[in-house]
């Protein structure tokens, strides 16, 4: 394949973790293309966050290499990562509730920020040119999930699914070069589904590489370039989401664990 | 700008306490009250300091009062012993609480909560303890006394001059801290405060921002400390002790964590109010610690964060 050539955005290479004697993740590899939707879905207890937290350095792999643009990351840490551009949402939401919701996203930029204690203290006329744009930049990433009308409200007087929204705002701000949604969806309507199935798109076509973890499989189906599916810490297959739908070896992980209504659910 | 617009700048909470500072003076019957004045400015600039890691950064210190130590035994020794004149002791007494604020932090600050909370009571008592023992340069427990130079030349054994000059550095230091909040360093530290996981996964260094804050909170606890010396003329080891490292905590959450205003009617309520309860006697320490508890029952956010929101739930 041509495409091979090319440098993975983020790449797993046997990658291991355990927890009290389980391995949670069992030599996973993984690589994924610039640009891309790569989804990563399995049933609960498989993985998938686990996976995310190695990726975003939270936690140090037991065995196995993480590459970031092709560059061993193995083990470096979270903010450093961040710096290097990735960023990430997390499935129990960790909003700074205390603090406005533009705040928040501003809060996003501070990896495209430069920082001097001396001159924030002292607020030189630098540090308020900063502080303009980095409004400028949060409010524009406020815009694109509908929140600008927020923007001075306290983050704790949003209802949920407009906090999960505003940890992508806050995400997108920080100009990501990959980008892990871990369950974006989750206690989303239908209609803020759909609103996000856009957003996710309008990312990757800025060719930001997102990495999804998600349980609304027709989301998942809708958006995937690519699914991995992973069952108890192991990598179970992967393809395009036509492929993975129809691979004897999901369907059954699927009924296995959940049962026959929630595989009608997921492949429906 | 409009006036909206002013009134929204994060200066103005700050610019109505101008001329309540200015307008105070020409109530108080006799210079006493002027020596009040000046210790609640002198303690809420060290309350301040807390203020800016307890209530904005969300980490606690229980040893506050080792830094107010440093920085009154700076400006007693400093003059006396090194020839070193009083300003530029208080600040090498700033400078010397930042650096050791900077080494003892980069282990505890890792602890969090509690365990932190234990920590800095050991920093505290430790200061309290090495300032007893080395009498040789510090007195011993008895203290020492501490020269009065004049200061920007006034006489700096009245309490009248000290009155401005704690309010006028107050005021300065509340400017910087509220600078400090509107830049990225502050909402890096708010963050923190709100959730550490978040803060770091968005590229934030979570450990250099929590030293910095503990250096800053520590420098501001120093400059406190000397005008408390300078101001006394005399200092005990007791300025370090635990007594003063929970006055300063109780003033920052009283006042209320994360307001500016806050750490100022903070250390003005402990400061003035053993002063008027003195009419009580023997009932009047039992009365304080009522108080207290009904502040923090009915106005748990703190007095000035429970107010404001008072205000603008009866405005809406």
């Amino acid at each position: 394949m041509g495409r091979s050539a090319q440098v993975s955005a983020l790449e797993a290479e046997r990658l291991s973790i355990a927890f009290g004697g389980v391995r949670a993740i069992d030599e996973v590899s993984l690589a994924i293309e610039p640009g891309v939707v790569f989804s990563i879905i399995g049933p609960n207890g498989a993985g998938k966050t686990t996976l995310f937290n190695l990726f975003s350095g939270l936690y140090v792999p037991l065995a196995g290499r993480v590459l970031f643009a092709g560059k061993d990351v193995t083990g470096l840490s979270p903010d450093r990562l961040a710096r290097r551009g990735l960023s990430r949402t997390f499935q129990n939401l960790q909003i700074f509730f205390r603090m406005t919701v533009l705040e928040n996203v501003m809060v996003g930029r501070h990896r495209h920020e430069t920082t001097g204690v001396l001159a924030d203290l002292l607020h030189l006329p630098s540090v308020r040119r900063q502080n303009r744009r980095t409004r400028e930049a949060a409010r524009a990433a406020l815009s694109r999930v509908g929140l600008e009308a927020e923007a001075e409200r306290r983050a704790d007087a949003l209802p949920y699914g407009a906090l999960k929204r505003l940890e992508l705002a806050r995400a997108l701000a920080s100009e990501p070069k990959v980008l892990l949604l871990d369950e974006p969806a989750a206690g989303c309507n239908p209609v803020e589904t759909k609103e996000l199935d856009a957003v996710i798109r309008s990312i990757a076509k800025e060719g930001i590489t997102v990495v999804l973890v998600e349980h609304d499989m027709r989301l998942v189906m809708n958006i995937s370039d690519r699914v991995h599916v992973l069952a108890n810490g192991r990598t179970l297959a992967e393809g395009s989401a036509a492929e993975v739908r129809s691979h004897p070896a999901v369907v059954e992980a699927y009924l296995g664990v959940h049962g026959a209504q929630e595989a009608a659910n997921a492949f429906g | 700008m409009s006036v909206r617009d002013l009134s929204r700048h994060p200066l103005a909470a700050l610019a109505w306490i101008v001329p309540i500072i200015t307008v105070l003076p020409l109530f108080f019957p006799s210079a006493y009250y002027y020596r009040i004045g000046a210790l609640v400015f002198i303690f809420a600039l060290a309350a301040l300091g807390l203020n800016l890691l307890m209530g904005f950064a969300g980490q606690v210190s229980l040893g506050h009062a080792g830094f107010l130590g440093i920085g009154g035994y700076a400006v007693a020794i400093g003059p006396a012993y090194l020839g070193v004149p009083a300003w530029l002791a208080i600040i090498g007494g700033a400078v010397l609480s930042g650096l050791i604020a900077y080494a003892v932090g980069r282990p505890i600050l890792r602890l969090k909560g509690h365990y932190l909370a234990v920590a800095t009571l050991g920093f505290g008592l430790l200061i309290a303890i090495v300032l007893t023992n080395e009498s040789a340069w510090t007195g011993g427990p008895d203290g020492i006394s501490v020269p009065r130079p004049a200061l920007f030349g006034l006489n700096m054994r009245r309490s009248e001059p000290w009155y401005w000059l704690a309010a006028a550095s107050f005021l300065l230091s509340a400017v910087i801290a509220t600078n400090l909040i509107d830049s990225p360093t502050g909402r890096a530290l708010r963050a923190i405060h709100d959730s550490e996981l978040a803060a770091r996964v968005l590229g934030i260094d979570v450990g250099q921002a929590k030293l910095a804050v503990f250096a800053i909170s520590a420098a501001y606890a120093s400059v406190a400390g000397s005008y408390l010396a300078l101001f006394n003329g005399h200092i005990t080891p007791d300025i370090a002790g635990f007594l003063n490292s929970i006055e300063l905590a109780a003033m920052v959450v009283l006042g209320g964590m994360g307001s500016v205003v806050g750490s100022l009617v903070g250390a003005a309520v402990l400061v003035v109010l053993p002063q008027v309860l003195t009419i009580l006697h023997e009932y009047e320490h039992i009365m304080l610690g009522l108080i207290l508890m009904g502040c923090m029952i009915f106005l748990r956010r703190g007095i000035v964060p429970s107010l404001q929101a008072a205000w603008a739930g009866a405005r809406r």
